[in-house]
């Protein structure tokens, strides 16, 4: 707010048509949306995972519960976080760019392995996931460092620093082996950039570099003997390109048992019939391939079929549209935001949600590679919840923020 | 949207400039496709593919077990059972589920199997030198048969014992320990049985008890105390008189390999159980039913889980309706052993017999029986390889128990051709009924003398009373006459008949039958050319004389049914039955198709299908065939007719016999004893063949087993009267 504006009496404000907005400092729709995924993921946990529940832990529950923890968690800290004024964290972009660096660090040399990846630290009550506080930790530090830049946004070394700052916390996480999160990472690099007004000439040129990095990585590399990824993400990768034959799946089951990694056709393929199952409303009770274990990891990253068996068309429908208005709600957000910082913030959230919810549930449907990012918000995992939420609470800040900012102004937005 | 004056500040805030609008469109854009992709292929998945992948699904997490069918039952003419079957539960182990592995024992038994069988292989190159040695040598010494006899012991299937389990293998001992106390058996007996299962199918259940109907409920109830243990309901095939009629109805058993390869058992799954011998062989497509199938959910590691699925009832089999006569079969089965019995009790070996007894108008067989014979109940259960040896090979002089003599015989007939050769030259005009011929004991041609049996002379007779004596003097010349009409009258009648030729009954197997002729001869001394090339120009004896040309001897053996002539008692039963019909009906005759089935039924006694089978024409000159008749009739009844004494105190009003017995020598062994009749019986005519390996004269063995069937049939009292006839 420039001291020079003019301000008009407070009086005048008030007496300015009462806006028909609810009072609370909240987006209602997106608040609603939120909400939304929260119950439905706590429906979902309960189809997936109470026979395995019971019959390891002996509390159907378990799992269930946790989760609704965390949601009620993570919601308390939105509610927190968008009674902050974001702007307040430009400040300190450089400790939170640190704070990500040395979390993923950390997880690096602590953490625990899980299916021979090393992502979390295992705390007494819970395990801390870096990679996915560190998207949010990423966005307000790269939004920051644009910002910072805000008059050289055309030049070549502007993007440059961007990506190279997105680059070195990806490349950890793809270390840990995490290819993922990494990717969601230079996603939202990538976003940034393009909402910032990066010209259209360095876009070109990012876009090409990405298709070289593909074709290299995938193909060329490893013809020349050079792995950047390993033999199994890369199978993982090219997976959804080769649907499988029954012998085949024998034989990935086998695979599993001896190396404790879901073999990637047989995943797919076995989400794909969960899934197609679902038929219009779902199997409800009759559900099979969930409960039964015959999808892996039906509590995580493919949750979007335990959805799809159990509640169908309608079901799997219902929660894409709820993620459809926490999107949109997003991109207003972006637009309505009252600085670059927020519209910034707001397009790094966006890129996180845009790319994960078409990355996951694109893999659960088999027309998409298997990568290993979650479902915000319904996906089991603490880790993951509170950061979407933490999230969705920067972009209510950035809401409230601007719609206060405006109404100081005499600007009135009615939606 | 109510405006006020827009603000300008000049903060570090960009406005929404229309580059921004324009890129956050693309990001729009560009997130609608994205849910419009994701839409429409959830859109595919679920709404239009949905039924394929529920399909997926449902077969991911089922496992299906076939339900065996009841097999259909077989009946008698009358409708009584033969063979049913009765459903009862197979206990198996599933060899990966049992809670420890029994791989080593397996890979042990596996060691000692192979080592053996190096042994074995070792005897019987030692067995092969020692035959080779032994070469042609027809009669061995008691010795030499027994150095063979040890030898072929030897190298029977090698007896290797079964490793026993490893101490460690506390949790399986006590598995099977508490299974065989439910089964009743011992904890080593199913160890074994498992590790001898695994060796032979592995990856297959092994069936421990095929049926345990006292551990029923026990394994079901408490199926968490017997891992790997499952039971499955299976049809049992019950035999309930054991040996009768066994190798006409055969028996069953799990379909093997080739089988399933084969056409006649396309759509059956492996493990289902099908006929393999005799009438369960050849209906075996109505006897099986259709199994069904029972789904049982199982989650990803494939273990069993609720679920609401329901079991697809297997169809039964359709029940066959024979024609055979279940009183006249014991009773002829009876008979024969009885027969068999006198005869060994008069000194002859009497080691084999068959008899088959027809309807001579339609071709229904009433009864049909062979000894040695079986029992099939025994195939219930696996067989040992010696107890399989002794089925199917000749052991010693005896034929395999599974062979039926009824069809599968290969015998010279004897006398009871003459009927045939009679025919042949009266309709061929190469003799009348009334010239003489045969004086003398034998007659002589070039360097052979070919002889009445026990030199006997009954003079110059004419055809009539030559049937009666059954004068070979009397045959051997119209055997050469035959010959020298040329044209093979003989051998063309025989063929017409029904002689020499497979009649087309409905079992897998029969003799076609021999009826030495030029052609024949011709097709053996090639034989044996191609035989002597393989050898280096050793005889193979093929042919008694290699590269010699026919000669009248053969037409002259031929007349008198010995020689080369080879056929069985279904056969001449067919000839028989089509002299006996043409007799009837004025000489227009039809050799009939012998056949046991009569129709097919459903399971609740519907009748399915009729079953129908062909028959040829045959015209006869009815003077002639007159006269055979009367020949053979007088045989049966007249004074000094060879069967005469054995039908004393018969009815020869109501039911004359028309028969003809046969006495056919075989070198090297004591004669064989025929007997063929046709009784003319206007409302139950019926036409019995009965012959019984050495046996002895036709009318001492043979004819009385024929007097005792007849008497069955026609409710007569029963009474063994043997003949005294040495003629042949």
């Amino acid at each position: 707010m420039s001291p020079l504006s003019p301000i008009k009496p407070a009086e005048e404000a008030a007496q300015a048509p009462a806006p028909r907005t609810l009072r609370l400092p909240l987006d209602p729709l997106m608040t609603l949306a939120v909400i939304g995924l929260g119950v439905c993921s706590v429906i979902t946990l309960k189809a997936a995972t109470s026979n395995l529940a019971r019959e390891q832990l002996g509390d159907a529950h378990y799992y269930v519960n946790r989760q609704a923890i965390y949601l009620t968690i993570g919601f308390a800290l939105m509610i927190g976080v968008s009674r902050l004024d974001y702007a307040r964290l430009r400040r300190y972009k450089n400790a939170i760019y640190a704070a990500l660096l040395v979390s993923i660090l950390a997880v690096l040399g602590l953490g625990r392995s899980a299916n021979g990846a090393v992502r979390s630290i295992n705390f007494p009550l819970f395990s801390f996931q870096a990679s996915e506080i560190g998207k949010v930790l990423l966005i307000v530090a790269l939004s920051a460092f644009i910002v910072e830049r805000s008059r050289r946004l055309r030049e070549r070394d502007t993007t440059v620093r961007v990506l190279i700052a997105a680059l070195v916390p990806a490349m950890f996480v793809i270390a840990q082996p995490d290819l993922g999160s990494g990717l969601v990472y230079m996603t939202i690099a990538c976003m940034l950039l393009f909402v910032a007004g990066t010209s259209w000439r360095h876009l070109a040129g990012l876009a090409a570099l990405v298709c070289v990095a593909i074709a290299f990585v995938l193909v060329a590399g490893p013809a020349v003997g050079v792995h950047v990824l390993k033999p199994y993400q890369v199978e993982r990768l090219t997976a959804f390109l080769h649907p499988t034959s029954s012998q085949k799946e024998a034989e990935a089951k086998e695979r599993e048992a001896k190396e404790g990694v879901p073999d990637p056709t047989y995943q797919q393929q076995e989400s794909k019939i969960a899934i197609g199952s679902g038929g219009k409303t779902g199997r409800g009770a009759n559900a099979s391939q969930v409960p039964y274990g015959f999808v892996p990891e039906s509590d995580t990253d493919f949750v979007f079929a335990a959805l799809g068996e159990k509640y169908g068309f309608v079901g799997a429908g219902l929660v894409l549209l709820l993620y459809a208005l926490l999107i949109s709600r997003t991109l207003r957000v972006l637009l309505m935001a009252k600085d670059l910082f927020g519209s910034l913030i707001a397009a790094g959230v966006a890129a996180m949600l845009i790319f994960q919810v078409f990355v996951n549930v694109g893999m659960t449907i088999g027309i998409m590679p298997i990568t290993g990012v979650t479902l915000p918000l319904m996906s089991y995992g603490g880790s993951s919840v509170i950061a979407t939420l933490l999230s969705v609470g920067l972009l209510q800040s950035i809401y409230v923020q601007a719609r206060t900012s405006a109404a100081l102004k005499g600007r009135v937005l009615r939606y | 949207m109510s405006a006020i004056e827009p603000v300008r500040p000049r903060d570090p805030r960009v406005p929404v400039s229309p580059q921004l609008a324009f890129r956050v469109a693309i990001i729009g854009g560009v997130v609608m496709v994205i849910f419009g992709v994701i839409f429409f292929r959830l859109w595919y998945l679920q709404v239009l593919s949905g039924e394929q992948y529920v399909q997926q699904a449902d077969n991911n997490g089922a496992r299906h077990l076939p339900i065996s069918a009841p097999r259909g039952e077989i009946l008698d003419r009358e409708g009584q059972p033969i063979v049913s079957s009765t459903v009862t539960n197979a206990v198996r182990i599933v060899p990966d589920e049992l809670p420890a592995g029994i791989s080593s024992q397996v890979a042990e038994y596996q060691q000692s199997l192979a080592a053996a069988e190096a042994v074995r292989s070792e005897k019987v190159k030692q067995l092969s030198g020692y035959e080779a040695a032994l070469g042609g040598v027809r009669h061995k010494t008691h010795a030499q048969r027994r150095e063979l006899e040890r030898l072929q012991q030897e190298t029977g299937p090698p007896r290797v014992a079964v490793p026993p389990l490893p101490r460690s293998a506390s949790t399986l001992r006590e598995l099977f320990r508490r299974l065989g106390r439910v089964i009743h058996l011992s904890s080593r007996t199913i160890d074994e049985d498992i590790v001898e299962g695994v060796t032979a199918t592995p990856y297959a259940p092994v069936t421990v008890k095929t049926s345990a109907p006292g551990a029923l409920t026990v394994l079901g109830e408490r199926a968490d105390e017997f891992p790997g243990v499952v039971q499955e309901p299976v049809s049992l095939r019950e035999y309930p008189d054991g040996e009768m009629a066994a190798q006409v109805l055969g028996y069953v058993g799990e379909v093997n390999t080739t089988e399933l390869k084969s056409p006649v058992f396309r759509g059956v799954q492996q493990g289902t159980i099908v006929g393999q011998a005799g009438l369960e062989y050849y209906y075996d497509h109505y006897l099986s039913g259709v199994p069904g199938v029972q789904r049982i959910a199982v989650n990803a590691e494939g273990q069993p889980v609720p679920s609401k699925l329901t079991p697809t009832p297997p169809r039964p089999g359709h029940i066959l309706q024979t024609t055979l006569d279940l009183g006249l079969q014991r009773a002829s089965e009876k008979a024969l052993l009885e027969g068999m019995e006198h005869a060994r009790a008069g000194g002859k070996p009497a080691i084999a017999g068959g008899f088959v007894a027809l309807d001579p108008l339609n071709g229904e067989v009433l009864a049909m029986g062979s000894s040695p014979t079986f029992d099939p109940n025994k195939f219930a259960k696996p067989l040992t390889e010696a107890e399989y040896k002794s089925l199917t090979g000749r052991t010693g002089d005896e034929p395999g128990r599974l062979t039926d003599l009824a069809d599968e015989g290969e015998y010279p007939t004897g006398s009871t051709f003459k009927p045939i050769t009679a025919m042949a030259a009266l309709e061929a005009g190469v003799i009348t009924p009334t010239e003489g011929l045969g004086a003398g004991q034998c007659i002589y041609v070039s360097t052979e003398k070919f002889c009445n049996a026990g030199l006997a002379d009954y003079g110059s007779v004419g055809l009539v009373e030559a049937l009666k004596v059954s004068s070979d003097t009397y045959f051997f010349t119209v055997g050469k006459l035959a010959n020298e009409h040329g044209g093979e009258i003989i051998q063309k009648k025989a063929k017409e008949l029904g002689v020499g030729e497979p009649t087309g009954i409905d079992l897998p197997s029969e003799f076609p039958g021999v009826v030495p002729s030029r052609k024949w001869l011709a097709e053996e001394n090639q034989l044996e050319s191609k035989c002597q090339h393989e050898h280096h120009g050793q005889p193979c004896y093929i042919v008694a004389e290699p590269g010699a040309p026919w000669t009248v001897g053969y037409n002259m053996d031929l007349a008198v049914g010995q020689g080369d002539l080879l056929t069985d008692p279904l056969q001449m039963a067919v000839a028989y039955s089509t002299l006996a019909n043409a007799y009837r009906n004025g000489g227009n005759g039809t050799v009939v198709t012998p056949h046991l089935g009569k129709q097919i039924d459903e399971a609740n006694h519907n009748l399915v299908q009729t079953l129908r089978f062909p028959s040829r024409h045959v015209r006869l000159n009815y003077e002639d065939l007159s006269l055979v008749m009367e020949g053979i009739h007088d045989a049966a009844s007249e004074q000094g007719g060879t069967s005469t004494p054995v039908w004393v105190g018969w009815n020869q009003e109501e039911d004359p016999v028309y028969g003809k017995t046969g006495t056919a020598e075989r070198t090297g062994h004591v004669e064989q004893s025929w007997y063929m009749c046709y009784i003319g019986n206007a409302q139950r005519p019926i036409v019995i063949a009965v012959t019984v390996e050495e046996g002895g004269f036709g009318a001492e063995t043979a004819a009385p087993i024929a007097r005792l069937i007849a008497s069955q049939w026609y409710g007569k009292p029963k009474k063994f009267v043997p003949g005294s006839s040495q003629t042949r």
